[in-house]
């Protein structure tokens, strides 16, 4: 489990914010703030708000009320896993290359770059193969290799293992993991996780700092070794009963 | 048993029947003779194809560049306003969605009558000078098939955009992009779309018949003539030129279909099993 690390630089803060899909609140004046490095996991019942949180920090949906503070001199770099991945009718090689070329580069130099990212990745076997025909497993570790192919400092994850036989859990955690202590070793070591994950396994294994949502509002802000260690029964009751399996 | 001397229409003699067994052949008979007309006519149709009658000829390529070149402009405008609305979802989509359902019901003769109030003499479009031309066929078979592409593009895209809407725009990927990458998405999908409408426009009548006039060597094409043919009475040509319309249809298809066969047998051919675990436990990963 996850030590508290000390206080990086905020790098967003979201205040007050509420967001509503479809004429319903699916998120209640939240109040966060993002720590550069951080690794934040978001836990909750079904329909709590996760993915809407996440497709928040994505930009993917808009608060209607409240402020949402990028508190960085430049743009952060995103990318986004979903929960299931979907693959459009095309290569493996090219998956990865239009993600790259939508971040600005050429299309020969991103077909090159691609190359690299699938070895890595362990799918150089499959560049040519279509995507769609790719096991749930592959197509998640390809949806991984493309989010990382484009460098980003902020990484949002949407039960990434939720569709995963323990086989290809494993697989994408070392991924992850790879990949945030690869990050942690360079000059630049901006990169923030943030997870929402049902699997509370893996947020002992992945994270830094848990959230716990219920009804799209936040009920429970702590380091990860106190949410699963310290007594939450009077202090985050909701949690508290999450954690113990109960009907909140 | 009480037997009735009756007319044998078969044999053409008098012959002794019950009334069950002539409740029987009669009908059969009456079947028979129009069927004996049309395998004459097909056998006479076939004569012509085999001969490559040069009328026959003629008319049949002009059908086809009419309608190919209606249904090339019909597409591409189409596809365009289909994909923009299925990503798009503009204010009002419902109100939109039904009038695009409206159209696709859009009668033949309706559009024909239209484009030709555009293109008559004291209409707004009547200086450009259209009207009993090719020119003007292609417009009205341009704007029959229209709705059709547009309302079934976007129904497609519309479906694509809902499952893969959110990826794309993660990756930083604009409406216009992310359209255009949906289009290439379904595009065995649109492929058919684009058969429906072509189909649509070489089996349309009305409308060229308005606006084209059915001008012999000028603007008759596969479906006027086979209307002309078959009101004088030259079944053959007709026959003729209704085979042709399907084997244009038959070909197009089995086009398709060779497409769709040779992408599933390249998918097959790289889909292998998924790679073991020691795979990509030797394979760390490394970054990009």
């Amino acid at each position: 489990m996850r030590q508290e690390s000390p206080k990086s630089p905020v790098i967003l803060s979201l205040q007050g914010v509420s967001c509503a899909i479809q004429g319903f609140w699916v998120l209640k004046d939240l109040n966060i703030e993002l720590h550069a490095q951080e690794r934040l996991a978001l836990v909750g019942t079904n329909g709590s708000g996760k993915t809407s949180l996440l497709k928040l920090l994505h930009g993917l949906i808009k608060p209607q009320s409240g402020h949402l503070h990028w508190q960085t001199h430049s743009p952060v770099r995103q990318a986004m896993l979903f929960q299931r991945p979907q693959m459009i009718n095309s290569s493996v090689r090219h998956h990865v290359a239009l993600a790259l070329w939508a971040q600005g580069l050429k299309w020969p130099v991103a077909l090159k770059k691609v190359q690299g990212v699938l070895r890595e990745a362990g799918l150089a076997d499959c560049a040519q193969q279509s995507a769609k025909t790719l096991s749930i497993g592959q197509q998640q570790r390809l949806s991984l290799a493309r989010a990382w192919a484009c460098e980003p400092q902020l990484l949002l994850l949407d039960e990434p293992t939720a569709s995963l036989d323990p086989s290809f859990k494993s697989q994408v955690e070392t991924m992850i993991e790879h990949w945030a202590q690869i990050r942690t070793g360079v000059e630049e070591a901006d990169h923030t996780l943030v997870l929402a994950s049902h699997n509370l396994g893996q947020v002992k294994r992945l994270a830094s700092r848990v959230i716990f949502l219920e009804e799209g509002e936040i009920h429970a802000d702590l380091p990860v070794w106190e949410f699963f260690n310290s007594p939450l029964a009077k202090t985050h009751p909701k949690a508290h009963a999450f954690l113990r399996g109960e009907v909140i | 048993m009480v037997r009735i001397a009756r007319f044998n229409p078969v044999c053409g003699r008098k012959t002794c029947s019950t009334p069950f067994l002539f409740n029987i052949i009669t009908p059969i008979y009456q079947c028979l003779v129009p069927m004996d007309d049309f395998f004459h006519s097909l056998g006479l149709a076939i004569s012509l194809l085999w001969h490559h009658d040069p009328t026959l000829i003629e008319v049949v390529l002009r059908s086809l560049g009419v309608s190919a070149l209606a249904c090339a402009l019909a597409c591409v405008l189409g596809l365009a306003l289909g994909a923009g609305l299925g990503v798009r979802r503009p204010k009002g989509e419902a109100f939109w969605v039904a009038i695009l359902n409206t159209l696709l019901a859009l009668p033949s003769v309706l559009v024909g009558l239209v484009v030709y109030l555009l293109l008559s003499r004291q209409g707004p479009l009547g200086f450009l000078g259209w009207l009993f031309s090719l020119k003007a066929m292609v417009l009205a078979q341009t704007l029959l098939v229209l709705p059709v592409v547009v309302a079934l593009s976007r129904q497609c895209i519309k479906a694509a955009h809902d499952r893969l809407g959110e990826q794309l725009q993660s990756i930083g990927l604009t409406q216009g992009w992310r359209a255009l990458v949906l289009v290439w998405d379904e595009r065995q999908v649109l492929l058919t779309v684009v058969l429906t409408a072509f189909g649509r426009a070489i089996s349309e009548v009305g409308a060229v018949m308005v606006v084209g006039g059915n001008i012999e060597g000028f603007t008759r094409v596969m479906t006027t003539s086979i209307a002309l043919e078959t009101s004088k009475g030259d079944l053959p040509m007709a026959l003729a030129l209704g085979m042709v319309l399907l084997g244009v249809v038959l070909l197009l298809n089995a086009l398709i279909g060779l497409l769709h066969w040779r992408q599933q047998r390249m998918d097959s051919r790289f889909a292998g099993p998924a790679q073991p675990l020691s795979s990509f436990a030797a394979n760390a990963w490394h970054g990009p």
